[in-house]
Order: structure tokens, then sequence, then C-alpha cells
């Protein structure tokens, strides 16, 4: 059987095709203003990855804030549906899961048959999301995998406004103009994003084991930041930012006869 | 719990839909009047959670509340409320006030009437303590038309009063309802007649008793309100509980509301799984309800329209039951004192909603859990409402309560009054989430 997921980001669009439960095939394209044709993108790179043609696959779903305009897709699922039960797939002990994408960061409480017991997400707020490190990046100066990166070399603890990217951003600007290290701001950030999501996800309730995925899962700095704030490690699957899409296809998958 | 069958029940609309609407409409009507060249009508202006009988005894008079008012122009016109936001906030008054404050100042300000017409001035203000904004909404209001204002303070029982406390609380604020009176007949010059008031009152506990007699009635499996029929409803109690009409009303909504439970007329054809909701609604968004019944969801019922005109009985682990009308229970209702006394208590005894805009913690959680039992409700839903500080009061750890309860609970965040801070594709897609989790697929497209 071989089925296919897509995840229509906010920002980027991302597919996966299984085939009998192995991913076979990926693709990402950035979303742009016309969704529709960057889903038939990375669609057509997942196939070209797979080996295949549209004719090949038997089922697609949509996941993401983009669902409804998918092409292809017979029906679709939420985010949060699909998040949960694509890392139920590959890590089943988790517990808590963490997505944190461009928009939208969320916290899921699974249960042991991987179902979704609870979740929240952060609304109108872009402090939990990948967005803000983006604009805190450039802010800087420096490109988003270097901002990580830096934040690991400083030491220092200075507080933040968790509260408002607007805000946080205008205290960014005031560090600098203070001779504040570059490093030093980017740790401070990156704590700031993390205790943001922490309190959110705390809504939920925190069970081990804790897994992180979404873009931002490949922030060095805010992963840190994470682990120092939750007191604990936590699993990030490979290619975290395709686990929702994974999640949609292992739902077209258990509805296809 | 919820169900994966999709039983059809009988189902049609209110048969006294309509007659709510025309009093509703009629009550609006006769506010515009009173100011019209020539009307003598008295219009007195305040919060309807407030002493919107005691004027009775001065004769003629329309009360002019301010916040069911403001939820009718959001709902009407949500365009209409943001300028009247606008307006607030440009007059230099702060965005995260109470948006039934913003919107009614608002109003005032750009001298617009969401009925039509021109805004209406009351001749003077008159307001309870019901909540910290109301403290000083009528205040500012009053000397911003140029007219006087008088205010009660209402200290709510705790959810674990003494009956010292009782007392004490019972005497301070049937006392001021007293000095009320007497600055009324003073600001008027009118002679205050003390057996219209006692009308008033005993109508007050009446169609406040007779309300919660039928949202009691929505306990039953299928519910035959619905979350819109209700607002439509609960209404009448909130703008005028002290009058006949109103009692009348609900006498005829009780009736049928026996009827469409003998009958298994639901509200919901398709009940499948029942939702308490939690605070006002969206006004300017309803629609949001309309989207729960697509997955056979039935929204119950909320402590917001159930009690904000009071009438329920409660003891913590006990009952929670339509308070009887205290002149049922053989309260003396002969005088002045006697009607001022019975307000009070019918206030302090039996409006939970009070307590709970005051005092969150276990209490609060309680009558929620309490609620959700007799109700037979398979989950909350949780307007996380930036207009409403009082409403929003101990959400979270009800929240907390329930899901340690393995109540299925969830969120959406927004305004009471303003469209501004509401996303409706999100809010969307946290109900599709939320019935993904619970097991529930679209039923109708």
């Amino acid at each position: 059987m071989i089925t296919a997921g897509i995840d229509m980001g906010a920002k980027t669009i991302k597919v996966v095709i299984l085939k009998d439960g192995q991913i076979i095939g990926r693709g990402n394209v950035f979303s742009g203003f016309e969704t529709r044709e960057s889903a038939e993108e990375a669609l057509r790179l997942a196939l070209d990855e797979a080996g295949l043609t549209l004719k090949d696959i038997q089922t697609i779903y949509a996941t993401g804030a983009g669902r409804k305009e998918a092409p292809h897709a017979v029906n679709d699922i939420t985010e949060v549906g699909a998040d949960a039960r694509g890392i139920f797939n590959l890590f089943p002990k988790v517990r808590t899961l963490i997505d944190v994408g461009a928009e939208e960061g969320r916290g899921i409480k699974c249960s042991a048959e991987g179902k979704v017991i609870d979740f929240v997400v952060n609304e109108k707020c872009a402090a939990g999301a990948g967005s803000f490190t983006e604009s805190m990046a450039r802010a800087l100066e420096v490109s988003l995998e270097d901002f990580g990166k830096i934040s690991l070399t400083s030491n220092k603890e200075i507080p933040m406004n968790a509260q408002c990217a607007v805000f946080a951003e205008s205290e960014v600007v005031s560090l600098i103009h203070a001779k504040t290290p570059k490093a030093d701001i980017a740790k401070s950030v990156h704590d700031a994003i993390a205790s943001r999501i922490i309190s959110m996800v705390r809504r939920v309730g925190i069970d081990q084991e804790v897994a992180l995925i979404g873009g931002v899962a490949y922030n060095v700095g805010f992963v840190d930041a994470l682990k120092r704030g939750l007191e604990s490690d936590v699993i990030i699957p490979e290619n975290p930012e395709y686990i929702g899409a994974l999640g949609a296809a292992l739902a077209a998958a258990e509805n296809t006869n | 719990m919820a169900t994966k069958e999709i039983k059809r029940y009988k189902s049609k609309p209110f048969d006294c839909w309509k007659l709510a609407k025309e009093i509703r409409a009629n009550h609006y009507r006769e506010i515009a009047e009173s100011r019209t060249e020539g009307g003598k009508k008295l219009l007195i202006g305040g919060g309807t959670e407030s002493m919107i009988g005691l004027p009775a005894g001065l004769g003629d008079y329309v009360f002019f509340g301010g916040e069911p008012y403001s939820a009718s122009f959001s709902a009407g016109s949500p365009q209409g409320a943001v300028e009247c936001m606008e307006a607030t906030e440009s007059y230099g008054l702060a965005r995260d006030l109470c948006s039934y404050f913003r919107n009614y100042v608002g109003s005032l300000l750009l001298n617009k009437y969401y009925f039509g017409g021109p805004f209406p001035k009351a001749d003077f203000y008159l307001q309870t303590h019901f909540c910290d904004t109301h403290g000083k909404w009528y205040q500012l209001v009053s000397e911003m038309v140029g007219v006087p204002y008088f205010s009660t303070d209402l200290v709510p029982y705790r959810w674990d009063e003494t009956e010292e406390g009782k007392k004490q609380k019972l005497e301070f604020l049937s006392g001021q309802l007293l000095d009320a009176i007497e600055w009324m007949e003073k600001t008027t010059g009118r002679e205050y007649q003390d057996e219209l008031l006692i009308e008033a009152v005993k109508n007050e506990m009446r169609s406040t008793s007779l309300w919660a007699q039928c949202a009691q009635l929505n306990q039953n499996i299928p519910a035959a309100m619905d979350e819109k029929s209700m607002y439509s409803f609960y209404i009448l109690a909130v703008l005028m509980r002290h009058k006949p009409e109103v009692v009348r009303f609900y006498e005829i909504l009780l009736d049928e509301m026996k009827d469409r439970v003998a009958n298994q007329i639901a509200a919901v054809p398709t009940e499948r799984f029942r939702l308490l909701h939690d605070s006002q609604p969206p006004w300017y968004a309803l629609h949001i309800f309309r989207y729960l019944e697509k997955f056979g969801v039935a929204c119950v019922g909320a402590n917001y329209e159930y009690g904000l005109s009071g009438g329920w009985d409660y003891k913590e682990g006990e009952y929670l039951r339509p308070a009887k009308p205290l002149q049922d229970q053989g309260w003396p209702l002969k005088t002045r004192e006697d009607a001022c006394r019975a307000l009070a208590y019918w206030w302090l005894e039996y409006h939970v909603l009070a307590r709970g805009i005051r005092f969150s913690g276990p209490g609060k959680n309680n009558l929620v859990m309490k609620e959700i039992k007799d109700w037979n409700c398979d989950g909350l839903m949780i307007h996380l409402n930036r207009g409403c500080e009082g409403l929003a009061t101990g959400q979270m750890e009800i929240r907390l309560a329930l899901t340690e309860a393995g109540i299925p609970v969830m969120t959406y965040e927004g305004n009471v009054g303003d469209p501004r801070e509401f996303d409706e594709p999100r809010t969307l897609a946290r109900i599709d989430a939320f019935m993904e989790s619970v097991g529930l697929d679209m039923i109708e497209d």
C-alpha cells in the first residue's frame, strides 16, 4: 500500500510518501502565495525521490493550516492528530510532544495508544514560534543556523520579556546598543522562547518521554534552552519537520482498504 | 460519555422564540422613546447585574442596562462595535478594559444607539459593584453625561462563607438598597411607592427561578435548548426580570420546555456529545455553536446564561437547583424594608455566578464539576475571554481540575465584545482538533 501525507504548513509544505509503513520519499517547498502550486511541487519532489508517479499513490491525506487547500487529498486531519500519529509511529513511548513550527507552537499529551488526550496551542502569540527566532536572528544580523550555534557559547543569564515578539525585539535592540555580545543576546532569546513554550506545555502536563518536532527542532540553541528548562532530555526524530506529514500519510493508510 | 452512533431526534424551533424577540425589541424601543420630545418616562442607566427593579417605586421608568446593549451591538454589528471600541480608545481608555464597557462608552461618544437614533442618555445612573469594571463604568458615564450617580457595593458570599459573614453581608447590602431608595427620591423628587417595589421584587425572584427551572430541564437527553436559543431567552431576565411580562414569558417557556422534554424534541437533532460552555460567548461569532452541531455536538448551556441573573440554590456536594422565590418560602414582603432585605438575600444566597466572579479555586471548580455532571456533559468548552476579567477568574484552574478528573476540555481565545481579538479560522481549527481527540467526525459538511 502506498499513501502520502501533505502538511500544508504556514511557511513550508512537506510531503511524505509511505510504502507499507516505510518512508520512501519526501518533499519540502516554501508555501509562498500559490499554496496549491507549491504543494504540487513538494509532491513532485517526493514522488521523484520515491521513483513513483501520482497514480501509484492510493490515498493522500492532508494536514496543516492550509489542509483544506491541498491538491489530491481525499481527506484531512488536524495538525494535532497528525503529529500524535507521526510520533507514535517512530517513538511510541512519547507522552508529551512539543511541535514548534513557523507560526504555531503546540503541546500535545499522548496516551500509550498514541491518542491525543489533551493539547494546547499558542494562539495569536508569535513568541513561541519559529518566525520569532527568524526575526531575532535578523535583528542580530546572523543566519538562523549561526543564531542557534552562537547561543551555545554563552553562559550568561539575561532576562528577557518572554510575552511578546514585538517587545522582545525592542529589547534586543536595546541590548545591542548596550554592546551586549551577540552570543549572550542569542542565548537570552532562546531561553525566552523555550520558557514561553514550556509554560504553555505545562498546561497539558509534562510526562516523560518528551519529544520535539517541527522546523525549530533544528535550532541547537533552542533545543539546549528547552532541555535546560525542562530539566530533562528531549527526543528529536530525524527530519523533525516531516512528522505531521508522516502522521497524515499514516492516517491515509489506516483508512485505506 | 460520547457515543459514536448517530441517532436522529425530532427537532423544531421554539414556538415562543418570536415572543422573546418581540419583548426585547419593545424594551429597546421604549428606551429610545423615553428620550423623544414629550417623553415622560424616567430613563435610568446602569448595569443589569444591579438594582434594575429598585426604581419600581418611582413609577413609570425604563432601565437601560449597558451590558446586554453592548452584547447586542457586537452581535448585530461587529464593525459598528469596532468603531465604538476605537472611539473609546481614542478618548484615552485602555484597550484591555471590559469590552462591554468600551462598546457602551464608544456608543455614547459617537452618539449612536445601535437600535437607531441618538444614544439615549439616562436621567441618572444606578449601579451595583458587581465586578471591578462596573465599579467605575457608570461613574465615568454619569460624569460624561452630567447626571447624578449612585452605587452600592456588593460583596458576594465566599464559597465557604460563615453564618456570621452572611449576616454581615446581608445587612450591608440591604442597608445600601434602602439608602439608594432615599437617594432616588431626593434626586427625582418623586414619591416612592413601596407596593410597586414589593411587586417588582416578587417578579424578579419569580422570573429568575422560572428561568432556572427552564435551564434545569436542559439536563434532559436530548437537550431541548441549544446555545443560540438560550441567548434569546436568558436575556429577558437580564433586562427586565422585575416585570410581569417577563414572568409570564418564562411561564410560557417552561411549559414549552416540559413539552419538548416529554416528546424528546431536541435542539440538535444529531446530538451525540454534550458540551458545557464557560464564560460569555463571542457575540459576533455565535455561528461557532452551529459549527459544533455539524459534529453532533450540543452545547447545552453555561453558568453564564443560566446564572447571570441568579436564581440558583447551591450547596456544595449536595445540590444545584432552582431557588424557590422567597414569597413561596414564607418570607414577609409587606414593607420597603422587607423588599430590600429579600432582594439582597436573593442576590447573595442564590447568585452563584457572582461568587464565581470574585472567588476561584476548589469552590468554583466544584460548581463547574457539578454542572458537568448534572447536565450530563461529555466535556467543557472554555472561552478564554479577554473581554471580561470576572468570568475569566479561575478558568485555567477549572481546566486543570477537569482534565485531572478525565473530562475533556477545549479552550479557545477571544473577546466577548471585541471582534479584533478573535481568530475564527484558528478557533474552528481548535474545534476540529478537539473533535478529533474525542473521536467525532463531522456529520454534515
